[in-house]
C-alpha cells in the first residue's frame, strides 16, 4: 500500500485505537492542521496529469468560439505596439536606447503581456474554479499553476512575431537569444508569486477582481515597457529591480535588440524579488488553503 | 474479519455562520454592510434578514470504523452533518478536532460531473473529469471506450457538451464516476438524478466493485436505496451519531423513531431564522385534521389539511407554494402546487404573512409514514425561494372496518396510494351458455 510520504500519521494516535490488531500505517490521516505548511511536492507530482489537463482546458477554451482564434495572440501586442509607437514614440518622443521605437516597445510588451495575463488568470483562478474546489480534493496550488498555461501559449505565438520583427529590422540575433528562456521563467515566477497572494485573498475578498486592473495598470507604468530604464538616474536603477518585471523587460530588449545591458545588480535584485514573491506566496497560500472550501 | 479501512475518531467541525465572526469582520465587510443598508433604505424594502454571527458545530464527537467490503449508508435530516462528514473524509475541508485515518486509495463523488465544461467536447470532459476525480490519464485512456459505451454516447463524444441534453450530460458524467476504481468510495446523494434505468445500472456497477472488497460510504435521503445498497447505516442527528447498525433496522428506526416522528407542526418564529430568501420565508408547515387539530397520526378515511404559512416579501414575484409527499421508501407520492387555484391566478397575493392550505381527501393516501417537503417557488424564471425538506411528517393508519378501500380484506394492501375510486357494475347477459 502506498503511503503518502509527507502525510504520515502521528503513530501514537492511530495506534491507541487499534493496538490489538497489527496493521500497516494508514494511507492518509485527516486531522486539523495549523501554522505554516511546506509545499507537498510528492502530492503535486502525483497530480501532474491534472495540472496538464487543467492547463489544456484553459488553452482549449481560450479561443473557442472566437472568430479570429489564436490570431488574437498576435493582434494584441501588435495593436498595443502601434498605439504606443504613436503616443510615446512619435508624440512623446521617448528615447528607445537606439532601437526603432516600435521594435523597442514590442520587445518589452511581449514579456509584459505574459506577466499580466498570467497574473490575471492565477488571481482569479480559485474563485473561477470554486465549484471544483468545494467538491473534490487535490493540492489546491494546481489551480493557479495550471491557469497560467494559456498565457504561455499566447506568449510563444507572440514571441514568433517579435523574432520576425527583429529579423525584419535586420537587428540580427546573437547568443543572447538563449537568455529569453530564463527571462520568461522569471516573468512567470513573478506572476505566479503575486498571483498566489491575490488568489488567496480573492477567496475571502472579492474586491480583488476590481483591484486587479488598477494594479496591473500601475505596474505597467512602473515597468520600463514604453520607456527605457536608462531614463531613470543611474543610482536608483538597482531599486528598479525590486520590480522583477523591470529586469525581465530590460533583459528581453538586451537579448533581442542588443540595447544597453542591464546591470548585474538590477538582474540580481529582480531574481531575488521574484523568488521572494513566489516563496512567500506559496507559504501564504498553503496556510490559507485549508479553509478555502469553507469560505469560498 | 476484514481489515479496517476507515477509522474516525472524535471528529468535530465548527462553522461560523455567515462568516462574520471576529476573524472575518473586516473593513470591507463593514463598508459593504453600510452600502447594503443604505440601498435598502432607499428602496424601502424590509430590514436585512441577518442573523447574528454564531458558532455552530456541524459535527461533534463522531467516531466509528468501517471495514473493507462494507457499504455504509449515512442518513439523517438535512443539516444533520452527513455532507460535512463526507467532505471531511474526502479531504475537501478540514475537521476542527479529532481525526480520521484511511487505509487504501480513496475517491469521492460529492457531485456528478465536477469540472464538466459546456464548451469542451465529451471526450475532453471525460479526461478532465477523470483527472479531477483522481484518475490517471493513462487509466482513463485505457478505459475510455468502456466509459463511452457505458454511457451510450459513441455518436456524440466529440460534440461540445453544451449541445447535450441534460440526460446525456448526466449519463456521461456518471459513466466516468462509475469507472472510478478506488478501494474506498464516498458518494453523496448523486444518484438522485438521471433516468431510473441508468441509475440502476450505475448502482449495479458500484455493487459489483463493492463485492470485491470495496468500502463505500453513501449519503442519501432515499431510504429505499440505502436499504438496497448498504449493509449498514449510520444515523446522524445534529452532528452526532445517534444510531449505527444494520441498514434495515437503522432506517426503520429513523423513519418511525425519534428523528422526525410526531413532527406534525414545524414553525419558525422570525424570518431571519426561517428558510427562504428575500422573496419568501417560511413561517409554518402544519398537518391538521378536519377539526384543525395537529395530526401526527391520521385515520386513512379522514381528510388531511397541510397548511403552509409564509412571509410574502415580494408579492410581484408571484411565489407559489408546492408540496412534495414521500412515503417511507422515499418514493414521491405526488407533487402539488397552489398555482392551480383561481385565487392564485387572479393576481399577486398580499404582502405579509399569507397561508396556502392543501386539502387531501380521505381514502386517498396509503397507510404508513408520509413526509412532506414544502417550498415556495416562482416560475417566470424558475426559482425556489424557500424550501424545507422533510418539513413535517405524519402517519396514516388504516383502522377501517369494511368501509375503507380495503373493504373486508385485512391482509397487506399494496400500492403507493390507496384511493377510493368509482366503479361501474353491470350485467351483460343473464344466462351463461351451457350451464343450466
Amino acid at each position: 500500500m502506498a503511503t503518502e510520504g509527507l502525510q504520515l500519521p502521528a503513530e501514537r494516535d492511530v495506534g491507541r485505537a487499534r493496538e490489538a490488531t497489527f496493521s500497516p500505517p494508514p494511507t492518509r490521516v485527516i486531522r486539523p492542521t495549523s501554522g505554516w505548511a511546506p509545499l507537498d511536492l510528492v502530492q503535486l507530482w502525483r497530480h501532474r496529469d491534472l495540472v496538464f489537463l487543467m492547463g489544456l482546458r484553459d488553452i482549449q477554451l481560450r479561443y473557442r468560439q472566437t472568430l479570429l482564434g489564436v490570431a488574437w495572440a498576435i493582434l494584441q501586442p501588435l495593436t498595443a505596439t502601434a498605439i504606443f509607437t504613436v503616443l510615446f514614440g512619435r508624440l512623446g518622443k521617448l528615447p528607445s536606447d537606439g532601437a526603432p521605437y516600435a521594435l523597442f516597445a514590442l520587445a518589452g510588451l511581449v514579456p509584459w503581456q505574459l506577466f499580466a495575463y498570467a497574473l490575471q488568470q492565477s488571481s482569479n483562478s480559485l474563485v473561477e474554479n470554486r465549484h471544483i474546489l468545494s467538491k473534490v480534493y487535490f493540492p489546491r496550488v494546481i489551480i493557479p499553476i495550471a491557469s497560467i498555461g494559456a498565457g504561455v501559449l499566447d506568449f510563444l505565438v507572440s514571441l514568433v512575431i517579435v523574432l520576425a520583427a527583429v529579423a525584419f529590422y535586420r537587428v540580427g540575433f546573437g547568443w543572447r537569444i538563449a537568455l529569453l528562456l530564463p527571462l520568461s521563467l522569471l516573468a512567470l515566477v513573478s506572476a505566479l508569486g503575486v498571483g498566489l497572494w491575490l488568489a488567496t485573498l480573492h477567496v475571502r475578498y472579492r474586491d480583488i477582481r476590481a483591484v486587479l486592473p488598477f494594479l496591473t495598470q500601475l505596474w505597467f507604468f512602473a515597468t520600463p515597457v514604453v520607456y527605457p530604464a536608462s531614463m531613470i538616474p543611474e543610482r536608483w536603477r538597482p531599486l528598479l529591480g525590486l520590480n522583477p518585471m523591470a529586469g525581465v523587460t530590460e533583459g528581453f530588449r538586451w537579448a533581442l535588440l542588443g540595447t544597453a545591458r542591464p546591470s548585474e545588480s538590477l538582474l540580481a535584485v529582480s531574481v531575488a524579488a521574484s523568488a521572494f514573491l513566489l516563496v512567500s506566496g506559496l507559504f501564504y497560500f498553503r496556510r490559507a488553503e485549508r479553509t478555502f472550501a469553507d469560505i469560498i | 474479519m476484514a481489515p479496517v479501512t476507515i477509522q474516525v475518531e472524535k471528529l468535530g467541525k465548527r462553522y461560523r455562520i455567515r462568516g462574520a465572526g471576529p476573524a472575518y469582520a473586516t473593513l470591507t465587510d463593514s463598508l459593504a454592510d453600510i452600502a447594503r443598508m443604505t440601498g435598502r433604505w432607499f428602496r424601502r424594502t424590509p430590514a436585512p434578514l441577518r442573523s447574528e454571527p454564531r458558532i455552530f458545530w456541524a459535527l461533534k464527537d463522531v467516531s466509528f470504523e468501517v471495514r473493507a467490503g462494507e457499504a455504509v449508508g449515512l442518513i439523517g435530516r438535512n443539516g444533520a452533518g452527513k455532507s460535512t462528514l463526507l467532505k471531511i473524509l474526502a479531504n475537501v475541508t478540514e475537521p476542527t478536532e479529532g481525526s480520521a485515518a484511511i487505509w487504501g486509495t480513496m475517491g469521492a463523488l460529492l457531485e456528478v460531473g465536477t469540472g464538466f465544461h459546456p464548451e469542451l467536447t465529451g471526450r475532453e470532459n471525460v479526461f478532465l473529469n477523470g483527472a479531477i476525480l483522481g484518475m490517471r490519464r493513462a487509466d482513463v485512456l485505457r478505459r475510455f471506450d468502456e466509459i463511452v459505451a457505458f454511457a451510450g454516447m459513441e455518436t456524440f463524444i466529440d460534440t461540445p457538451a453544451k449541445h447535450y441534453s441534460s440526460g446525456m450530460y448526466m449519463r456521461l458524467a456518471f459513466a466516468v464516476a462509475a469507472h472510478l476504481d478506488t478501494r474506498i468510495l464516498f458518494v453523496d446523494e448523486v444518484l438522485a438524478v438521471g433516468d431510473a434505468e441508468f441509475q440502476r445500472r450505475c448502482l449495479n456497477k458500484m455493487e459489483q466493485v463493492g463485492a470485491a472488497g470495496r468500502t463505500v460510504i453513501f449519503v442519501s435521503h432515499d431510504m429505499a436505496a440505502v436499504r438496497r445498497l448498504c449493509s449498514r447505516a449510520i444515523l446522524l442527528d445534529k452532528g452526532a451519531v445517534v444510531a449505527d447498525g444494520r441498514a434495515t433496522e437503522v432506517v426503520h428506526g429513523y423513519l418511525h423513531g425519534g428523528a422526525i416522528h410526531g413532527a406534525a407542526i414545524r414553525e419558525w418564529r422570525s424570518p431571519s431564522e426561517a428558510p427562504g430568501d428575500e422573496v419568501a420565508r417560511l413561517r409554518a408547515v402544519r398537518v391538521l385534521d378536519e377539526t384543525g387539530a395537529p395530526a401526527p397520526e391520521i385515520d386513512i378515511r379522514r381528510p388531511v389539511r397541510i397548511e403552509v404559512d409564509f412571509w410574502n416579501l415580494r408579492p410581484e414575484m408571484q411565489g407559489s407554494v408546492s408540496l412534495h409527499l414521500f412515503n417511507e421508501e422515499g418514493t414521491c407520492l405526488f407533487a402539488t402546487n397552489d398555482f392551480t387555484t383561481e385565487a392564485w391566478r387572479s393576481g399577486p397575493r398580499a404582502r405579509g404573512l399569507v397561508r396556502s392550505t392543501c386539502l387531501i381527501p380521505g381514502n386517498f393516501l396509503a397507510e404508513g409514514l408520509v413526509t412532506v417537503n414544502a417550498a415556495v417557488s416562482s416560475y417566470r424564471r424558475v426559482t425556489v425561494h424557500a424550501i424545507e425538506k422533510e418539513a413535517v411528517a405524519f402517519t396514516v393508519v388504516d383502522r377501517s372496518g369494511g368501509d375503507g378501500v380495503r373493504g373486508p380484506y385485512a391482509g397487506a394492501w399494496p400500492g403507493a396510494v390507496r384511493p377510493m375510486l368509482g366503479w361501474d357494475l353491470g350485467t351483460l347477459e343473464p344466462e351463461v351458455p351451457g350451464v343450466g
